[in-house]
């Protein structure tokens, strides 16, 4: 890809950003969810002075009109101060940076988990479409597309940590024990149940197109001609498969990041698993209006990141278009 | 498929879309009929695991769960029924608009279609449903909203190669007007996907109603909807009451899968290409 695809795309990228945080600006200040209300409690409220209640709402910043707070904010945002949470009390970059800590590995294993599997599962399922292995992998497909990830968060919730008592129960940590005292082994305990929730209900999407393709190419003539000349099945499916869909499949997998950190949002509310989506329904749900925004940017941002190396891999992996870019 | 070879492919498919279609159909009356029941609390058959006479066992407030389950998937159908006509509506409006009205329109919908899915879609929900003061109309907006963007582009495509088509180009040489090439020549092939395409929004619809309600921001918590059941089952998961959260959701999957089954059947029977089964 040249250089000037590449600036294309982050114009592009950055543009969509802001448009991202005017829309998402847009819709918290038309909320009609009055910040006082929702956080203090009426009885409280009604128990104030006038002063505190003034006190209180300039805090909660009702009375600055829309654009002049977009603009305050937006320019801050740009400096890296993206203001103070207000239920955590602390930077919404401190507490974002936490939590996405939290979450990033978490996402980051479940998205390799659902590619990769979901990748062979469709390439295995598409190379004899209407066989055995192809009706048992479909099916499996469908199934997983129809089970709403906080559900089977919940089932494995009940079977690995009340039933079986394996797995811990919740957290990202052993409740009660002290930072310095959390080995990476804690942590990769606690993130089993979650990383699984994602993984299973994520591998459908990737598997139902990988298979189609993959019966695609095996219907198409250079195959029948492959099998004139003798190549054997797996050749087949190793030179003319997956060498044709993997770019695809490589696009649809980056695009899906979406997918996966929306997943990640359900099954860490099942999980009270600190992390970037959690922290998201708490500030939706408490009014917290700067941090909703500065999740909205950065999440939207990962997502956009995402897009971008999926055009760049087009161009690296798939001569066709190298060649067609460069003549 | 040889279970019953008096029948050809074709003709088994319809029966099975016809007893799905059925079977939904039952499920969303039968809730509707059923609401009032659903709130009725009786202490004296509080925390009852499954048993012959309450198949889905009662809460902790004697209520019986059979009856909530199907109250509250009827509402999450009626709901994903609404939200997926109104997504399709506005996937068929953007798509063709940015097929036809040119360079200008066609960027402009791209913007917008690249905008909403940058934004993760139970983000998006979230933000939307704040916006409308959460509860009904939150979640209906917020789903209505984020749901046409791939159907959108997917009708865009279909026009655009129509348009280049030949038989396209004659009827517009041959003198007739865009409107009646759109009616008379197009409508017939884009009518199949825009349906299929609606059918399988359902599934999408239902599971993100599902999902935002029991996160707190849909439907709110007296009302039995399928989040809000599976949300309050959370808390009595740790204390062994399984069926609270295990029967609901088994139901929830069976009625989505019903919906992809019969969006799948229905792009079948559809397909001409598939006609000789």
């Amino acid at each position: 890809m040249g250089l000037r695809q590449v600036g294309k795309n982050i114009a592009r990228m950055s543009v969509l950003l802001v448009l991202v945080s005017i829309a998402a600006f847009f819709l918290v200040t038309v909320s009609p969810l009055d910040p006082l209300r929702t956080n203090v409690g009426q009885a409280a409220l009604g128990s104030m002075s006038q002063e505190q209640i003034a006190q209180l709402e300039e805090y909660w910043g009702v009375n600055t009109p829309p654009v002049k707070r977009y603009v305050s904010w937006a320019a801050d945002f740009l400096r890296g101060d993206m203001g103070t949470s207000l239920l955590y009390r602390q930077p919404v970059s401190k507490v974002i940076g936490e939590k996405l800590a939290n979450s990033l590995w978490l996402m980051a294993s479940a998205w390799l988990v659902s590619g990769a599997v979901g990748f062979v599962l469709g390439v295995a399922a598409g190379a004899r479409k209407g066989g055995l292995t192809d009706k048992l992998i479909s099916a499996y497909a469908l199934l997983t597309a129809s089970i709403p990830a906080f559900w089977l968060a919940l089932v494995l919730l009940m079977i690995f940590a009340v039933w079986l008592k394996v797995l811990p129960i919740g957290l990202s940590v052993p409740i009660g024990m002290e930072a310095s005292a959390v080995t990476l082994g804690d942590r990769l305990v606690h993130g089993i149940l979650p990383v699984a929730a994602l993984s299973i209900t994520g591998i459908s999407n990737i598997a139902l197109h990988t298979r189609e393709k993959m019966a695609e190419v095996m219907e198409s003539d250079y195959v029948l001609f492959a099998r004139a000349r003798g190549e054997s099945e797996w050749e087949i499916v190793k030179r003319h498969g997956i060498r044709n869909i993997l770019l695809p499949a490589m696009t649809l997998q980056f695009a899906s990041v979406s997918e996966i950190f929306g997943g990640s949002v359900l099954v860490e509310q099942v999980f009270s698993y600190p992390g970037l989506g959690q922290a998201a329904v708490t500030a939706g749900l408490g009014g917290d209006v700067p941090l909703l925004l500065g999740i909205t940017v950065i999440s939207s941002a990962i997502v956009f990141a995402g897009n971008f190396t999926a055009n760049i891999l087009y161009g690296a992996v798939d001569p066709r278009i190298r060649k067609r870019r460069a003549g | 498929m040889g279970w019953f070879t008096a029948w050809n492919r074709r003709k088994t498919l319809f029966i099975f879309l016809i007893m799905a279609a059925l079977m939904l159909t039952v499920i969303t009356i039968g809730g509707r009929v059923l609401e009032n029941e659903a709130m009725v609390t009786d202490f004296s058959r509080k925390n009852l695991a499954p048993c012959p006479a309450y198949p889905f066992g009662t809460d902790w407030m004697g209520r019986d769960m059979f009856v909530r389950t199907i109250t509250g998937l009827s509402l999450s159908i009626r709901i994903g029924l609404l939200t997926a006509a109104v997504s399709a509506l506005i996937a068929c409006f953007m798509g063709t608009a940015a097929a036809c009205l040119g360079k200008a329109a066609d960027g402009l919908v791209g913007i917008v279609i690249d905008l909403v899915m940058g934004i993760p879609h139970i983000l998006l929900l979230i933000l939307i449903s704040f916006a409308a003061g959460k509860g009904f109309w939150g979640v209906m907006a917020g789903i209505s909203l984020t749901h046409w963007t791939s159907l959108a582009r997917l009708l865009r495509a279909e026009v655009m190669q129509l348009k280049e088509r030949q038989y396209i180009k004659i009827a517009g040489k041959l003198g007739m007007g865009k409107m009646q090439i759109a009616w008379k020549h197009m409508m017939p092939h884009l009518l199949p996907q825009l349906l299929v395409g609606v059918v399988l929004l359902f599934p999408h619809a239902i599971l993100h109603e599902a999902s935002i309600t029991f996160l707190g921001f849909g439907l709110p918590p007296e009302q039995p909807a399928i989040g809000v059941i599976l949300s309050e089952s959370m808390k009595y998961l740790a204390m062994g009451k399984w069926w609270l959260a295990l029967f609901p959701g088994c139901l929830l999957v069976l009625v989505v899968v019903l919906f992809h089954f019969i969006g799948d059947t229905l792009m079948t029977l559809i397909n001409p290409n598939q006609a000789h089964m």
